[in-house]
């Protein structure tokens, strides 16, 4: 590796004008003059995959929730050999992330026998774990649905005297913000109870057919492990049966124009369809037009016109006579001839076994790692940023904000005094503070976060690790030591991109640069998407698409599972692929080699 | 590509199998006549190494060009004539084996008396039938054929050395085909055949010959196909090189071929380097092959569509399957064969260097699962730094 280095964090000159801006964030994500030394000797990357754009401060929660829960399974339940956690930074409002390795031999072999007794029950044991998995996570969401916000009653009801409950509505206001918080940890915790032996064991699996067939695609690889009905492609699909069912009702030219939503809503209303829709929105359209991770992403059951003009799209085919069914039966055939083609090639009787007991443990843990991400990142966090507006809109009533999204300006445990604040001025019945103190601060706050927006981050800030060897850096963030070398020598060939071959095939076309998940819409036929990632609630405008290309993401990137689904070739994980290629350029996508060429 | 496909286009992903079921030549088989599409392997001791091997290409339902085997039953006919054996036998005599010069003189005189001895009649008119057949099937008046040698040796390792192979290429007319069947079955005599045979102690009349008759291919392009990466060794990859018009420019070194790596599972196309290929071997009108520039325009162009690739890297795969090891298999796309159904096989052998090679096993720790587990999350990127 050459002599170059990233900025360090204490170098980077942020945006002008944002003065300030550590207070948006707890005291201990930020770069400090106390930690200096260490944190200026490490290496940071910017997680851009699923914190793409700067963070409001009540958003940023989820960054500590998140990366706190991941290592904690690594360091203290699983013992994970060569892996403690991975930590975490904010600067100018994005997240970086150091991982957190074991060098020390001597320590990575203390660590094996825990590792293997506590991953190997959950290997063993895991079919069970998961049903039980599931449980707890629609356990924390009806618990979560029964957070009240509610604004504080003029007069406390007669059965708090007549039952002598003996506490208020206050105390319970406050109560319910703090179990709010615990809850939302609880289902982080959650998220990552599976995960990490989840990719272990799919990286054992990858690790044996690399070495058994040196060139294998990554592809070939996850077509074997790939399930075939997956929950992450379930609201797409029942977006696909409501077009069938209105067509049958009638009721197709009801979608012609889908953004007059109350016109639709009427024409439904008492009707067989609207029954289905009820039946299948609760959890399936929990489904954000984004990562999950920012307050603003749209969710397809809150603004109904994302899946109407999805739903418009499908009837236009199906009355085209075009066949949108996924053929369940030739992809099961096809993963099959996959496996036991790969398994015909191998040399030895020991090696197919061992192949077969790798991707049966692979197959095993699958489903978690292809699922969890519609029950947390899209189904409980649509509720859990629902219950933030409600939350908001009692502030709002309270005068401490001026319109609900304030909330979200405001870091967590800043909520707790605001509500004190709310809650003894009720009591005394005086004015608050909050709707005097607050007000200017969270304009403030907003102008601030709008120039983080706009200010794009260092991909990386301090010292290239020699190797990268951090088993989760490199599966989940797709980050090896080729792509950071790529980073620093970055400054050379600016026609050519490249990255991950995540799915093949070879495309050209206008380049369609989308940088929000609003602005999906003006994606037009025949384009290549260039986004810095994409989401699973994109998927009914790849039928639009030729190709698509990925500033961030690993093989098993959400971005590249969909888009081998759809058979349309993409490269992921090119770093620069969005500052690289401008809107409109003709392009050309290699995603049998991850290559991408501007040509013109 | 996507206007007219659903939205979840797994089915893009699947790939559609040609069939290469060959439609079967419309002929009887006789004592003297073997259809390489209906070849069983009890026939090769009659039919000799190279047209057995052609058969049991068919077998592996491999499309190899159509043609038939004349039997060693035919060749055998010829020795009923006493005084063809006799004047062969004398001439046999009189070889001293220390004068070469005098001995190829010899083998010449043995070649052109069983060349002037006239075919059994039976024989003529079982090759001129089914040449005729051969030239029905084909939709082509004279169709060109190859005309080859085929020793066979009951016993004896060597059959190819014990007998020198004639093939003569682009004969065309049922007359020509028996003239040169005649000089395969002359071919037994050369020289060096007859030294080869003195020196191992074999007796002449151990070797007997049958050839083979088989359709010629006028390549729009052509080359060889590697069942494994040469490079490394994988089986997972079919490795290609292709140039246009028929092998020879390859085999010959005077062109740099197109190189491919097909992957053989998934059945795409993982590398691609396409050379400046300036000359090619060409059938030309007068029925000769000819050396010949290309034309600017088709110098730096694959020679070969991504179709045709994998159509080749399925045939490939499915000779590997029959034969049950590496293969290194000699194909052609055939310019008067339509478009679906114009890849032909010509050849298929073993591949030498990787399969010789000692197999160590990739699984070192079967039946301990985590103990894998463990080691993977130590070097997570071992061995797989695939990515140029």
């Amino acid at each position: 590796m050459s002599d170059k280095r990233f900025p360090s964090p204490f170098e980077v000159e942020g945006p002008e004008g944002v003065e300030g801006w550590e207070e948006l964030y707890p005291y201990s994500v930020v770069f400090s003059e106390e930690l200096r030394d260490y944190e200026d000797k490490r290496f940071w990357f910017w997680d851009s995959m699923h914190w793409g754009y700067a963070m409001t401060p009540w958003d940023s929660t989820f960054l500590e929730l998140a990366i706190a829960s991941l290592s904690q399974f690594n360091s203290r339940h699983y013992r994970i050999p060569p892996a403690d956690g991975i930590d975490f930074r904010v600067l100018y409002g994005y997240p970086y992330f150091s991982p957190v390795t074991i060098d020390d031999g001597a320590r990575i072999e203390s660590r094996v026998p825990d590792f293997m007794e506590r991953a190997g029950h959950y290997f063993v044991n895991w079919d069970q774990l998961y049903d039980n998995w599931l449980e707890k996570i629609k356990t924390t969401i009806d618990d979560i649905n029964a957070i009240d916000f509610s604004p504080l009653p003029e007069m406390e009801d007669l059965s708090v005297i007549t039952d002598g409950i003996g506490t208020g509505s206050g105390q319970r206001l406050q109560a319910d913000y703090h179990r709010f918080k615990d809850l939302v940890l609880q289902v982080w915790q959650y998220h990552f109870e599976f995960l990490n032996l989840g990719y272990a064991a799919y990286l054992d699996f990858f690790g044996f057919c690399k070495q058994a067939f040196p060139s294998i695609p990554d592809l070939g690889i996850a077509k074997m492990v790939a399930g075939v009905e997956v929950d992450l492609f379930r609201p797409n699909e029942e977006l696909k049966i409501i077009a069938r069912k209105a067509i049958d009702a009638g009721l197709a030219r009801l979608f012609d124009d889908p953004d007059d939503v109350s016109a639709i809503q009427a024409g439904l209303a008492g009707t067989e369809l609207e029954a289905y829709w009820n039946e299948v929105a609760d959890p399936w359209f929990n489904f954000s037009s984004g990562t999950g991770f920012y307050h603003y992403e749209r969710t397809w059951i809150d603004y109904p016109e994302i899946p109407y003009a999805f739903i418009r799209d499908y009837i236009t085919k199906i009355e085209a006579g075009e066949d949108i069914s996924r053929p369940i039966e030739a992809i099961t055939a096809e993963r099959d001839r996959v496996v036991s083609e790969y398994s015909d090639l191998l040399e030895t009787d020991e090696d197919r076994q061992a192949f077969q007991e790798k991707l049966g443990l692979a197959r095993v843990v699958f489903p978690y790692v292809e699922n969890h991400n519609f029950y947390i990142e899209h189904w409980t966090m649509s509720l859990v940023w629902r219950k933030l507006k409600e939350l908001g809109d009692m502030l709002v009533k309270e005068g401490v904000c001026s319109e609900v999204d304030d909330v979200f300006y405001f870091r967590r445990d800043e909520i707790d005094e605001v509500l004190f604040d709310i809650y003894s001025a009720w009591a005394v019945n005086a004015p608050n503070r909050g709707s005097k103190y607050w007000p200017p601060k969270i304009a403030r706050r907003r102008e601030i976060v709008a120039k983080l927006k706009d200010w794009k981050p260092p991909k990386a800030l301090g010292e290239p690790p020699e190797i990268v060897t951090e088993p989760f850096t490199i599966m989940l963030w797709g980050i090896t030591s080729e792509s950071v070398a790529g980073w620093l020598g970055s400054d050379g060939d600016d026609s050519a991109v490249s990255g991950m071959a995540a799915s093949p095939g070879i495309a050209e076309g206008p380049a369609r640069l989308v940088f929000s998940p609003d602005d999906i819409g003006d994606i037009e036929d025949g384009e290549i998407l260039v986004a810095p990632i994409t989401a699973p609630s994109w998927a009914p405008v790849f039928p639009k698409i030729r190709a698509c290309v990925t500033d961030i993401g690993g093989m098993m990137s959400h971005a590249a599972i969909v888009c081998r689904e759809y058979g349309i070739p993409a490269v992921t994980g090119t770093g620069f692929g969005t500052s690289q290629i401008k809107n409109g350029q003709t392009i050309r996508v290699d995603g049998s080699t991850g290559s991408v060429t501007i040509l013109d | 590509m996507c206007e007219a496909c659903p939205v979840i286009d797994w089915a893009n992903e699947l790939p559609t199998i040609r069939s290469f079921t060959a439609r079967k030549v419309d002929a009887s088989m006789t004592d003297h006549i073997v259809w390489f599409d209906r070849y069983e392997p009890e026939h090769k001791p009659f039919v000799g190494g190279k047209n057995s091997s052609l058969g049991e290409m068919m077998r592996a339902e491999l499309p190899v060009p159509p043609g038939f085997a004349l039997t060693t039953n035919a060749y055998g006919l010829i020795w009923s004539d006493e005084s063809l054996v006799n004047d062969v036998n004398d001439l046999l005599r009189s070889i001293d084996h220390d004068d070469l010069a005098a001995n190829r003189e010899t083998a010449s005189k043995i070649r052109s008396r069983i060349e002037l001895n006239p075919v059994p009649d039976q024989v003529v008119s079982d090759i001129v039938e089914a040449y005729a057949a051969l030239c029905r099937h084909c939709d082509v008046e004279n169709v060109p054929v190859a005309v080859r040698s085929s020793a066979t040796a009951e016993d004896l390792p060597d059959a190819s050395f014990a007998g020198q192979q004639d093939t003569f290429l682009w004969i065309r007319g049922a007359d020509n085909v028996v003239e040169h069947v005649k000089r395969c079955w002359s071919s037994l005599f050369t020289d060096r055949a007859i030294a080869y045979r003195y020196s191992m102690g074999y007796l002449h009349e151990a070797i007997a010959m049958s050839v083979g008759v088989q359709k010629m291919v006028d390549p729009i392009a052509s080359g060889v196909a590697f069942t494994l990466n040469p490079t490394n060794g994988d089986r997972s990859q079919v490795a290609v090189d292709a140039s246009w018009g028929l092998g020879e420019a390859v085999v010959s070194g005077e062109v740099t071929p197109d190189n491919f790596l097909i992957d053989k599972v998934l059945r795409e196309i993982v590398h691609r380097e396409i050379s400046d290929k300036h000359i090619e071997y060409r059938l030309t009108d007068r029925g000769v092959v000819e050396k010949m520039e290309v034309e600017a325009e088709r110098r730096e162009t694959p020679c070969v569509s991504d179709d045709d690739l994998v159509a080749i890297a399925i045939l490939a795969r499915r000779a590997e399957k029959h034969y049950g090891c590496p293969q290194d298999v000699e194909w052609a796309i055939d310019r008067h064969l339509p478009a679906g159904e114009n890849v032909v096989m010509l050849q298929s052998r073993p591949e030498t260097v990787w399969s010789r090679k000692p197999k160590k096993p990739v699984a070192t720790r079967t039946g301990d699962p985590m103990h894998s587990i463990v080691s993977t999350l130590l070097s997570p990127m071992h061995n797989k730094s695939n990515r140029e």
